[in-house]
């Protein structure tokens, strides 16, 4: 055989196949990929359906879409979950921060576990649980503060999501950076402000994004904590489900959906930046 | 005193973060293990006193002449809960598990392209991804609109309001939490092994029983766990899919708060809720010590 023959004989071995791959995997998971958005391509598709059913089509149109935006209902619930979600972002992106930073780089802290489980405690709660217990406290200590109590609760589930993405930045920089820093007469929040916060924008950006997230899509909870008046956009959407299926809805689902995609995006995207 | 402000000092970092949640969850959460045994209160809220009425009502219903007859009508929401949840992991593995081999065995760049389309639905909205599958499910739907028009049947079919209904709306939401372990256990896998048990003569389908499950194993645990969790105090899918007939744990926690007005019934199951999913959590944590994962989101 000769040299040029064995080559292509190695060529077509190389091609033929990964040893692990297995007949039909391939297909399978593309056809799971078509069961992941197919449902969400049928409601965004449907959104612009001219006539007023949700599932048959016959014609397009963004008429939907101007009659969801002069909506005073939604307006307000717009509102509300945009205030909320802001703010809840805002408390829980600076707690998070300051708890990854004195976890990470503070050594007198003792107990670090127990501090590190209660920070990531409402991942591991089921949802309605939370949602029960917040509204059993807040009636029991007789809090009423409208939107506040919303932005309360927010805040606590939005506290892990935020601290994740920061603390994976402060593990992975290099601490030779700060040592260098400190060696060069910086102190401690010179040091802080100069070199660790810098590097860390990143990973505080995407976590912030997270905690948005969650926040404006967050639906169980409030609903149990909200009062009359305080609705947010995905309680008004559920209104509306249960009173009947309308493009109308579509429409709102497809916003709320195009602004969780953006910044899911945004935030993988931040945080994978050197 | 100034040994108080010492300490508030040196922990200053995590305070924000560790009071917000210890006042604001883990404290409400004890609350809640105490108002189970409390008295309902008709207007809503619960009486001081200490009873098992809560633990009477799973079991017991009082008849037109006030005696108390064993009734079966909560414990089999109770099993209607754990049976869907069980059948929902046990398909999103079988769905899970061939997705997350076949990622992992694609070349980086494609692998994380995979990840990223996997996690995106997952932080997209949770009651918008349940809405969606009314669209598909309903008697007007795209399935029956696509059967009928194909000729295979004349009448719909009923796919929505039913348990199946349910489990399709849980697996959809809940299976990138199987996936992404399984996946990070069989990303580490060395190829090796399995080269060395095809020379050994085993087929495609003999490595994987005998050399991959076993090495994804840590994987398909923590998955499974990851699902049941969030499946067993489900809301939106038991509500939206199920239409309000097929009840769940979670929809029964939210009816005692909202219309039933039995706060210490509804603490109770919220309790029993907590209490299955510790169980999970310990199972889990001991899958970890024992093969040195840990879960990650």
């Amino acid at each position: 055989m000769s040299n040029s023959k064995i080559l292509q004989a190695d060529i077509k071995i190389s091609k033929s196949k990964d040893i692990r791959s297995l007949p039909g995997f391939s297909w399978f998971t593309l056809s799971f990929f078509i069961y992941l958005y197919l449902p969400l391509m049928i409601l965004v598709f449907f959104s612009f359906n001219s006539s007023s059913s949700a599932t048959v089509w016959e014609g397009f149109s963004i008429d939907w879409y101007f009659k969801a935006f002069a909506n005073d209902d939604i307006q307000r619930a717009t509102k509300n979950s945009l205030i909320i979600a802001v703010v809840s972002t805002f408390f829980a992106t600076i707690f998070a921060t300051m708890a990854a930073l004195a976890l990470s780089r503070n050594r007198k802290i003792k107990h670090k576990p127990m501090f590190m489980g209660l920070i990531i405690l409402p991942l591991m709660v089921p949802e309605i649980v939370t949602a029960v217990a917040t509204l059993t406290f807040f009636s029991t200590i007789g809090l009423s503060l409208g939107i506040g109590n919303i932005i309360i609760a927010h805040t606590v589930f939005c506290i892990p999501f935020a601290y994740m993405p920061i603390r994976a930045r402060l593990q992975s920089m290099d601490k030779n950076l700060e040592v260098a820093a400190q060696d060069l007469y910086a102190n401690k929040w010179e040091t802080l402000r100069l070199i660790t916060l810098p590097i860390l924008v990143p990973g505080i950006f995407s976590g912030a994004m997270l905690a948005f997230i969650i926040s404006i899509d967050d639906f169980i909870i409030t609903l149990m904590v909200a009062e009359a008046g305080s609705n947010t956009l995905p309680i008004y959407i559920y209104g509306l489900v249960r009173k009947g299926i309308t493009p109308e809805i579509n429409a709102i689902s497809t916003i709320l959906l195009i602004i969780s995609i953006m910044f899911v995006t945004l935030s993988y995207w931040i945080g994978k930046k050197r | 005193m100034k040994k108080l402000f010492n300490i508030i000092d040196q922990y200053k970092g995590v305070l924000p973060s560790a009071l917000m949640v210890g006042i604001f969850m883990l404290i409400p959460i004890l609350i809640i293990v105490v108002y189970s045994f409390m008295i309902p209160n008709p207007n809503g809220g619960g009486r001081t006193g200490f009873s098992f009425d809560f633990f009477q009502k799973l079991f017991f219903c009082r008849d037109l002449f006030d005696n108390l007859v064993f009734s079966t009508g909560y414990l089999k929401i109770f099993f209607r809960s754990m049976w869907i949840s069980i059948i929902a992991v046990i398909v999103s593995l079988l769905v899970g598990f061939p997705v997350a081999y076949y990622i992992a065995t694609q070349n980086a760049d494609r692998r994380n392209f995979l990840v990223l389309l996997i996690t995106i639905p997952f932080w997209t909205n949770l009651l918008i991804r349940t809405y969606s599958w009314i669209l598909v499910l309903r008697d007007t739907g795209l399935v029956n609109s696509m059967l009928i028009s194909s000729g295979i049947i004349n009448e719909p079919i009923t796919l929505l309001y039913t348990e199946g209904a349910i489990i399709l709306g849980l697996v959809y939401t809940y299976v990138p939490f199987m996936i992404l372990p399984i996946y990070a256990s069989l990303e580490r896998l060395d190829i090796r092994l399995i080269e060395a048990s095809r020379d050994l003569y085993t087929t495609h389908w003999g490595a994987l029983r005998y050399v991959v499950i076993p090495l994804a194993m840590p994987g398909i645990i923590a998955g499974s766990i990851l699902v049941f969790i969030p499946s067993i105090g489900a809301f939106i899918a038991p509500e939206l899919l199920g239409g309000g007939k097929n009840l769940m744990l979670g929809s029964l926690v939210q009816l005692q708060f909202s219309s039933g007005r039995n706060w210490p019934f509804g603490s109770a199951l919220a309790v029993i809720i907590m209490a299955i999913v510790l169980i999970a959590l310990l199972i889990q944590a001991r899958n970890s010590r024992k093969n040195g994962t840990e879960i990650v989101h």
